[in-house]
């Protein structure tokens, strides 16, 4: 297994990082908080995703749907309940409810549907594709496919579509979006429904891949994408694709070429270092504080 | 509390009425212990608690000595052993407990006031050591059923020498920030260098990154390794094998107890372990009589199939029986007395039962079973014959 099979195992974990990450880096830009409960509504859709495949028996696209749209509706209703009645409190305030929604999410499906791991049906098989020597699985390739529309989609969306500039008016001043007549509940709501319908997506990526289903199952992916969102510049949609794909990629050659017991904290080293050298991230603003 | 343990006297009270009338009789010895009957730990209690009531059930009908059980809960919690073992001021035998850190608690209680215990499934070495971390200071009167931890590095790296056929190059992947792996990785290592196994990778991971193998998996593979030994539990194994058969590597996977229970995962694709060679010292499928005979017995009682920890427990009231009529134990002698007899007889017998032949017991209290092989075929754990 050379270079580039790693390199294109590093690409896919990293595909997930950026999927999860957007929906950290958009809540931030818009609503300047960071949602910690990101990583156990990954986990509700990856529990919604196997009851439809298992035990509904519904086909790939549907299911997938089903959780995205399970998701999508959570994100919304944990943001009506849990943080907008805090639109005015501190940001730490904030913080601590998302703790709190995470602590909440993952005991209740503790609860629901016990401690115990589930397998994953597998989606696309277990086959992989072979070019010479290099072998790469179908899994692999369609999660990094699903990035980059994902990707692809997003920019179209925040930068063509009416909704995408108000949500670019919120994140640069929400008073002034106010005065311009812009909603700003309506567009932190469209931002919950949109992030939480992504991390439906990572959720059927990352069981895709990694075929458990257990109630802590988003919280190491969650952290890590966060990890990739501060990386690429927390607010910047760009970045937090970015910074996602390097800290797949990071990960992956740092257990290959140095230490499977210190990939860890190579990962955080490099992101020392950037955070040092660019402390707003790699693509982050600089922000010029009004005087 | 109260009324739990209440009802733990009443349950063992009707198992006692139940199990044989003779043991009213003042001629029955009394074999006390304790484990978590209730909490999160309570599939093992209940484990040992019913696999104990048969194995005594049985003995009784023997018509040689009587048997009497007392198990009170601790709910794997080591201040209401302690209140346990004082509820079970009485016997004159003991399991101990099932689980390792009560086991610990109530250890230098059983060697103060000199009672023999073996616990059925308190596997750390803190049961039968005073000072564990220098292997000092056995209690000497507490032995164990079940394997040390440890252990089971040894008897693997014994056996893949044993059997070559199974491969020459070995990879490791374990388990680094969990002691139960590190230990059997530790003397896996150890006990491959003294026999000459060629260990040609070693990988680790940890709880943060405990879903993505791939890279451990292709350094194995360039490694040319063709066994690939995993000291692990089942969830993290399920996935290695998954990743393993998406990268087109297929070395002999090997495993030790934690590999048990991979089958019954939810949703598990049974096909993916075909092949998968695992150390177990019991397994609900061996086809021998005595195995038939305590799998129909506790289905029979408990609607469930009896796990590992169940024919620990069955073995330990067998193991009681048997050095007990060695010894010329009475149910008239105390505590004491039987304690010396037992311990003698213990560090001297050998025993066969349901989770190994031959085994032989230190004077630390450790146990000595040749492990027994398990392959998964066809989706079902089957004894390897040698």
């Amino acid at each position: 297994m050379g270079f580039l099979s790693y390199l294109i195992n590093g690409l896919g974990l990293g595909s997930v990082y950026a999927i999860i990450a957007l929906g950290y880096t958009m809540v931030y830009g818009i609503a300047k908080m960071l949602n910690f409960a990101h990583g156990d509504v990954i986990m509700v859709g990856a529990y919604v995703a196997f009851f439809a495949l298992n035990t509904y028996k519904l086909p790939t696209v549907p299911a997938v749907l089903l959780a995205v749209l399970v998701c999508t509706v959570l994100g919304v209703v944990v943001e009506k309940l849990a943080y907008k009645p805090l639109r005015q409190a501190t940001s730490l305030a904030v913080l601590i409810t998302a703790i709190g929604v995470s602590y909440f999410l993952q005991n209740g499906a503790q609860l629901l549907w016990s401690s115990s791991p589930k397998v994953f049906p597998a989606l696309v098989g277990n086959g992989s594709l072979t070019l010479g020597s290099l072998s790469v699985s179908y899994v692999t390739l369609i999660t990094i496919a699903t990035c980059i529309l994902v990707m692809i989609g997003l920019t179209l969306f925040v930068n063509r579509t009416k909704t995408g500039r108000a949500m670019r008016a919120c994140s640069e001043d929400k008073g002034a979006a106010t005065l311009m007549g812009i909603n700003v509940n309506q567009i932190i709501s469209v931002t919950f429904a949109i992030g939480s319908g992504l991390a439906a997506i990572a959720a059927v990526l990352l069981c895709a891949s990694y075929p458990q289903v257990f109630p802590t199952l988003g919280s190491m992916p969650g952290i890590k994408a966060f990890t990739a969102a501060v990386f690429g510049g927390i607010g910047s949609i760009p970045g937090a694709f970015l910074g996602g794909l390097l800290l797949g990629v990071i990960e992956i050659f740092a257990k290959a070429y140095i230490s499977t017991q210190l990939s860890d904290a190579i990962v955080f080293a490099v992101l020392i270092v950037v955070l040092l050298i660019k402390p707003t991230g790699l693509l982050g603003r600089k922000l010029s504080e009004k005087v | 509390m109260k009324n739990g343990l209440k009802k733990a006297l009443v349950v063992a009270l009707a198992a006692a009425m139940a199990s044989a009338p003779a043991a009213l009789a003042d001629g029955a010895i009394k074999i006390g212990g304790s484990g978590p009957l209730t909490g999160g730990a309570a599939v093992y209690g209940q484990a040992v608690k019913n696999a104990a009531e048969i194995a005594v059930e049985e003995v009784n009908a023997l018509g040689g000595l009587q048997f009497e059980l007392q198990m009170e809960d601790d709910a794997h919690d080591p201040e209401k052993a302690v209140n346990a073992y004082y509820v079970l001021d009485d016997m004159q035998v003991s399991l101990a407990t099932v689980t390792s850190s009560p086991g610990a608690a109530v250890a230098p209680m059983y060697a103060e006031d000199h009672i023999f215990a073996i616990t059925p499934s308190g596997s750390s070495l803190d049961v039968i050591y005073a000072d564990s971390a220098n292997l000092s200071g056995a209690y000497g009167n507490v032995f164990q059923m079940c394997f040390t931890d440890p252990n089971q590095g040894t008897a693997s790296a014994d056996y893949i020498k044993a059997h070559e056929n199974l491969g020459s190059k070995i990879a490791i992947i374990y388990k680094n920030d969990d002691n139960y792996s590190t230990g059997i990785f530790n003397t896996f290592k150890a006990e491959a260098a003294v026999v000459g196994l060629e260990v040609v990778y070693e990988g680790t991971f940890d709880d943060s990154n405990a879903s993505d193998f791939t890279v451990q998996l292709g350094q194995a593979q360039a490694a040319e390794a063709d066994l690939v030994f995993l000291p692990i539990y089942y969830q993290p194994a399920s996935l290695i094998l998954q990743q393993a058969q998406a990268a087109g590597y297929a070395p002999t996977f090997f495993g030790v107890d934690g590999m048990d229970g991979i089958l019954t995962l939810e949703g598990f694709d049974a096909s993916l372990a075909e092949g998968v060679y695992l150390l177990t010292p019991f397994n609900a499928d061996a086809e021998d009589e005595q195995t038939k005979n305590f799998v129909a017995k506790y289905t029979e009682k408990t609607g469930e199939v009896p796990n590992q920890f169940a024919a620990d427990a069955y073995d330990c009231v067998y193991a009681i029986a048997q050095a007990c009529e060695a010894g010329g134990v009475t149910a008239d002698m105390s505590a004491q007395e039987i304690c010396d007899i037992l311990v003698e007889q213990f560090t001297t017998m050998t025993f066969n039962g349901l989770t190994g032949t031959e085994m032989t017991w230190a004077p630390t209290g450790e146990v000595s079973k040749t492990a027994k092989a398990m392959i998964i075929q066809n989706g079902a754990y089957v004894g390897v014959e040698d």
